[in-house]
């Protein structure tokens, strides 16, 4: 009970500060909506609508997850107020879950503004909802815990948003969002199996179109031994760095 | 009763070692008070004692408890203000207490009770609606330690409650702090302000380069002290050069030149005031004034530790600001 309490508290807290402030509503509605726009302004065509779809979807969700970390992890290292939930009477996981839990519903929302505008243009006859909600969550659950590990390897605010984007930007290119796979370069597709934005965005095409490359159960486990590795590697991390 | 015990505490960084082997205890119910120059290894002490840095090796046991291993139980019974004040600037000072609460387990209607009870006490109930970065420096030092009592806990940490703020708000935090006390609750505190230590701590250790050099009750510190006899004469000529004459014509005292032209005679044995006058006298130097002095605990500090109090606290707000 007293766990639960400190949980939510902590996640209520992150959500009235960071997540429902209107800089932060801005950037998780602004953003979703002008790659969503972009894309389906230049494609047109209702079937290239739902064919773009799962990679718009994908890159909200990174995109708002890793950033919103970098806020709510370094922010608060750098202004020392992190300290005192260090040295609250809850365990590092449950803290860690709590600090994330936010971000990860922050990237489902975010996932559901280029599904609403793709509304006025396609018919989503033949979507499997379920798989696509789950594949939704994993994939915020990742990028939630890849942003949480470059959160913890940086000091800055700055230095958090310029790592996110050493990352995200070549996910873009190279976990099959917009390029599929095979039509890159042959010594480019083993780095995009290194990376897990690849298995979400297959099961995300495979719940809306059917058309994935990867068996779902496959990536389902590959998703969540990333989420595991990056989460006991970021803890692991903190403990180390942090109760130093 | 040992509320808190460490044995042989070390920390290591690298080859550099901040704190050496120390033993010390806590009683249940004192104000114990840490002193030491800055980086002599308070703060390392202290992030150890609450969990906020692992010790290399040594044990430390609060409230029978093993402060390593179970360091999450520990932190249920104790409460820490730190050396910042470091609440969330965004949130209101309730909020901000109530979220503290929120932290160990209370519950929302003893929580909301408990707030705005620290509010009324620390005389921020006015402004309990203000987001904390609206706060000036010593309303925002009592929120953090109304946050880090907001728990009712056994042992207060705390780290300078009264460096950088008003001499008013540090005047109430210091009646606070007594108050506290006297209700029972264990207090560990560090504060670069010797004087306060001296009004408010039962028991004082003196840490210099990571080592407890000294440890005991003020008041059998300052008698120690006291033992010596001390008379300072103010003269009006310089008096660094009357040193050696003095020190060969009365060689059962040592002398200290303080400042340009005052002397200090100390003697174990009581002074006698008149052959130093009249050693003054046969080499026509006026005395001005010539005073007992009381060695306070300031004193002491500057012979244990070799810094000049004064000169440690600029240093420290310095660094605040």
């Amino acid at each position: 009970m007293k766990k639960r309490l400190a949980f939510y508290s902590i996640l209520m807290k992150d959500m009235k500060n960071y997540y429902l402030k209107p800089p932060n509503i801005s950037w998780g509605i602004i953003f979703p909506v002008a790659w969503t726009l972009m894309f389906f302004l230049r494609t047109g065509s209702p079937v290239d609508i739902r064919e773009i779809l799962p990679g718009v979807m994908s890159m909200s969700v990174l995109f708002g997850t890793t950033s919103m970390l970098a806020v709510t992890i370094t922010f608060e290292r750098k202004s020392r107020s992190f300290e005192r939930l260090l040295l609250a009477p809850i365990s590092l996981n449950l803290l860690m879950l709590a600090k994330t839990t936010g971000a990860i519903i922050f990237g489902v929302i975010n996932a559901f503004v280029p599904v609403l505008f793709a509304s006025f243009w396609i018919d989503f006859s033949g979507v499997a909802w379920g798989t696509m909600v789950l594949s939704i969550m994993l994939i915020a659950v990742t990028s939630t815990f890849l942003g949480l590990f470059i959160s913890v390897s940086v000091s800055e605010v700055f230095e958090a948003q310029t790592f996110s984007n050493f990352i995200r930007f070549p996910m873009i290119f190279l976990c099959g969002l917009f390029i599929p796979i095979q039509a890159l370069p042959i010594v480019l597709r083993p780095l995009s199996y290194l990376l897990p934005l690849t298995y979400g965005a297959d099961i995300l095409k495979n719940s809306i179109n059917g058309n994935g490359l990867i068996s779902p159960w496959l990536s389902l486990l590959v998703l969540l031994g990333f989420s595991f590795g990056l989460f006991l590697t970021s803890t692991h991390n903190i403990k180390k760095k942090w109760i130093y | 009763m040992k509320i808190i015990e460490t044995k042989q505490l070390t920390k290591r960084f690298g080859d550099f070692t901040a704190v050496k082997g120390i033993d010390f205890s806590v009683e249940k119910g004192e104000i114990f008070g840490f002193l030491g120059p800055n980086g002599a290894g308070k703060t390392t002490t202290i992030n150890m004692l609450t969990g906020l840095a692992k010790p290399t090796s040594g044990s430390i046991t609060i409230a029978n408890e093993d402060g390593i291993k179970n360091i999450k139980k520990v932190q249920q019974l104790i409460g820490i203000v730190p050396d910042e004040s470091n609440l969330y600037d965004d949130m209101s000072g309730f909020d901000n207490l109530t979220f503290c609460a929120a932290l160990y387990g209370m519950e929302k209607s003893k929580r909301e009770a408990r707030a705005k009870h620290l509010l009324e006490l620390f005389n921020l109930a006015d402004t309990g609606k203000r987001p904390f970065k609206a706060y000036s420096k010593g309303m925002k030092r009592k929120l953090t330690i109304a946050a880090g009592i907001i728990h009712e806990p056994e042992i207060l940490f705390l780290d300078e409650p009264t460096t950088g703020i008003d001499v008013e708000s540090a005047r109430q935090i210091r009646k606070l702090i007594h108050s506290l006390n006297k209700k029972g609750t264990t207090i560990f505190l560090t504060t670069h302000y010797i004087e306060e230590a001296e009004r408010l701590c039962h028991r004082i250790g003196f840490i210099v380069e990571g080592r407890i050099v000294k440890i005991g009750e003020t008041n059998e510190l300052l008698q120690e002290a006291q033992r010596e006899n001390t008379v300072e004469f103010s003269l009006d000529e310089s008096a660094a050069f009357l040193a050696p004459s003095l020190i060969k014509d009365f060689p059962k005292v040592s002398v200290k030149t303080v400042g340009e032209h005052t002397l200090r005679i100390i003697s174990e044995e009581k002074v006698d005031l008149m052959p130093f006058m009249n050693f003054f006298d046969e080499r026509g130097i006026s005395v001005r004034e010539a005073r007992i002095i009381h060695p306070s605990l300031e004193e002491i500090f500057v012979r244990i530790t070799g810094i000049e109090a004064g000169k440690m606290k600029k240093e420290k707000e310095g660094k605040r600001k």
